[in-house]
């Protein structure tokens, strides 16, 4: 009877592990998600852009404890926001100086924002130092939440939950039931038209990147609880993150969803049976077969070709 | 035919001769001086020697080798101040291998073939350490590397100042075993060579000298930032001991995500390879707070040479720097090659080779120190437990190990 009360217990937690991977991934493709969804842009900086909101939660970090120690449990909120709005600062920019330039040539993006991914990892290292850093992270982030004895519920993934939830729910709401996400939609299905019946499709263009930016650095501010600070901290998620686009059919967003939920419970039940190299190698053959099959991905927006 | 000229010639030519002799041996004097002590050709001055430094200053490896970079030079630097070596200054070409393992070989061919240097002290991961070796075997030049590493090598061409695996390793599960009575034992790395054979070593050890078990062995890609099965995996197995040999990015996520999950050191015992103070920097105190690390140097360590080195570290590169095993060892490197070489009399590579076994140094931060004939370093083991600040305390002390770095029944 002990023994299936513990088999239950963890089971639960792997339930509840799968889920979280599941968040985590979305999380950090939602930014993508946006930028090479609807705009087509190949965006390999996009782990660095996670590590800018990593670099603010830690300065905040920092900051809180020198000046406002009071305010401590609470900075982990005001370092999200930063986050948003300084990766997003820098998206804009970027896009004004760089994007918006090669909009005609979608394989020259991919150098160069891989070119401008290498630029970002060095000025990390120059400003903040070639080590890793940590933010002191809040208690209650820390540490398990236990409904029962033998269940131990990680607080930073409940966290990183509702946070994805929330992100995801206005992304969803900004897309599809705003006058800008209108205008996102229609740029992205015709861009001549949509010019010709006055939209700004040079600044849609700038906001769709600097939003897609911004949630990259709301995901790197999460991150923190789960992973490391560091110059190359955003390039460890690169790689699912592109999987996780790719997958799901870059232009959809349900698509998206779908794709981090499949691959992460793949992932997650694979680990539990055998090792993590072989889980990642059952996975990543997995998603190749489907896309040999599937070249659009799960999920695609059908257009007449 | 015409005889006039050629009369003064015998003299002229004599008083030519005394001259220019008279100059040959005092230019020649002088170079007998450094002819001595360098009869391959190194750039070796009778002001100056120079070496060479190769480390990644850029990519991913700058977080692990930032510390060796500094401790190498500081060392340099004081033995500059104390008057160089056989009355010479050290001058240090640094390279930067780029975290790219082709580039370490390339920069390291230019530092042997093109700047003639008489001693490279660098690498830090074994990759760029393989990747160098054939040209340091080929070039015959003389290479101080710091990394704790799996073993399994030996080259004239190299001294290493850290510890092999066996040394490391076994002292470590020897304390646990006895200490804490442990008899399973989980064992986590990433998957790369270095946690692989020290794993191996590891499960031998604990199966057929400790008679314990090992209930699980995984490993994850490098980078690999999800750790949630495998920590449900661990609950499930109920090991006395999980021993870990996780780096990079992954050492981060692997124990925040282990706090998170409510696995702390009141209810796991936890003992790791791979985590220094440099690591604790990123992963943070209260994390890892009473897991424990095996390791042959802590920051902590209380003795009067140690007390020493963490001052004139900190006074040159900031009171918030720390050091962890690793730059400590870098730090042995040139007061090796300045034993070695005091003791041959020469720069020359196969002469301070010849001389590095014996060597000791008394005055290591370690404590004392002394080359083996397989080049490398009898040390000791200690094990420190994780305190929330980010610091290390010695629970336990081995006496002197001998470098086994082919261990025989562990293979």
């Amino acid at each position: 009877m002990e023994w299936l009360s513990e088999f239950g217990a963890i089971a639960a937690m792997q339930g509840f592990n799968g889920l979280s991977v599941f968040c985590v991934l979305l999380l950090m493709a939602l930014g993508l998600a946006i930028i090479f969804g609807q705009m087509g842009v190949i965006n390999m900086a996009h782990g660095e852009f996670l590590t800018i909101g990593a670099y603010t939660t830690y300065v905040v970090s920092v900051l809180t404890e020198q000046y406002a120690a009071f305010f401590g449990p609470y900075y982990f909120f005001l370092a999200i926001v930063l986050s948003f709005f300084i990766a997003g600062a820098i998206g804009w920019l970027v896009e004004w100086a760089m994007i918006s330039k090669l909009y005609q040539r979608p394989l020259d993006t991919l150098l160069a924002t891989w070119g401008l991914s290498l630029v970002m990892q060095q000025a990390f290292r120059s400003i903040f130092g070639a080590r890793e850093v940590s933010a002191t992270l809040p208690e209650w982030l820390m540490g398990s939440w236990n409904p029962t004895e033998a269940i131990d519920i990680p607080r930073n993934g409940l966290f990183v939950m509702g946070l994805t939830v929330l992100m995801t729910g206005m992304i969803f709401l900004m897309l599809y039931r705003s006058r800008w996400g209108l205008q996102v939609r229609a740029t992205v299905q015709n861009r001549v038209m949509s010019r010709a019946v006055g939209i700004n499709t040079k600044r849609v263009d700038r906001m769709t990147f600097a939003l897609g930016c911004g949630v990259a650095g709301v995901a790197g501010a999460a991150f923190t609880t789960i992973g490391s600070t560091g110059p190359t901290a955003g390039s460890l998620y690169i790689v699912d993150t592109f999987l996780v686009v790719v997958f799901g059919g870059a232009s959809s967003l349900l698509g998206t969803i779908a794709s981090a939920f499949s691959i992460a419970q793949a992932q997650s039940l694979m680990e539990f049976f055998m090792s993590g190299s072989m889980a990642k190698v059952f996975t990543l053959s997995a998603v190749i077969l489907i896309l040999m099959l599937r070249p659009q991905g799960l999920f695609s927006i059908k257009v007449r070709k | 035919m015409d005889s006039r000229p050629s009369r003064f010639l015998p003299r002229r030519l004599a008083l030519g001769a005394a001259a220019l002799s008279l100059l040959a041996a005092s230019v020649f004097s002088q170079m007998a001086l450094a002819d001595e002590a360098n009869t391959t050709g190194l750039a070796v001055t009778d002001t100056e020697v120079t070496v060479g430094q190769l480390h990644s200053a850029t990519g991913t490896m700058a977080i692990s080798e930032t510390g060796s970079i500094q401790a190498e030079r500081l060392a340099i630097e004081q033995i500059n101040a104390s008057g160089g070596i056989l009355g010479r200054q050290i001058k240090i070409i640094q390279e930067d291998g780029a975290s790219d393992w082709p580039t370490f070989a390339e920069k390291a061919k230019k530092l042997l073939v093109g700047d003639k240097v008489a001693a490279v002290f660098g690498c830090w991961t074994s990759a760029s350490r393989k990747a160098v070796l054939p040209v340091f075997e080929k070039e015959n030049g003389l290479l101080y590397y710091p990394t704790f590493y799996e073993g399994l090598e030996q080259s004239k061409n190299v001294i290493y100042t850290g510890q092999e695996a066996t040394q490391q390793i076994l002292a470590g599960l020897d304390w646990i075993a006895k200490e804490k009575g442990a008899k399973t034992f989980y064992l986590i790395g990433s998957d790369y060579i270095w946690p692989r054979t020290s794993m191996k070593i590891a499960r031998k050890h604990i199966e057929n000298v400790l008679g314990g078990e090992v209930v699980g062995e995984e490993y994850y890609p490098l980078g690999n930032t999800q750790f949630g099965s495998l920590i449900n995996k661990v609950k499930l197995k109920k090991p006395d001991v999980v021993f870990t040999a996780v780096v990079g990015g992954s050492n981060v996520a692997f124990y925040k995500q282990m706090k998170a999950a409510g696995v702390t050191s009141a209810k796991q015992t936890l003992l790791t390879l791979s985590v220094t103070e440099d690591e604790l920097l990123g992963i943070g105190g209260e994390n890892m707070e009473g897991f424990y690390a095996s390791m042959k140097y802590f920051q902590s360590l209380d003795n009067p040479n140690n007390a020493a080195f963490v001052e004139a570290f900190k006074a040159k590169f900031g009171k918030d720097s720390v050091i962890g095993d690793v730059t400590q060892a870098a730090y042995l490197g040139p007061w090796l090659w300045k034993a070695a070489v005091e003791k041959a009399g020469s720069f020359d590579v196969d002469k301070v080779a010849a001389a590095s076994p014996g060597i000791e140094l008394t005055t290591a931060p370690e404590g004392y120190v002394k080359v083996h004939d397989n080049h490398h370093l009898w040390s000791k083991t200690r094990i420190g437990e994780v305190q929330k600040d980010g610091q290390f305390k010695v629970v336990f002390e081995s006496d002197l190990i001998e470098p086994n770095p082919f261990p025989k029944g562990y293979q």
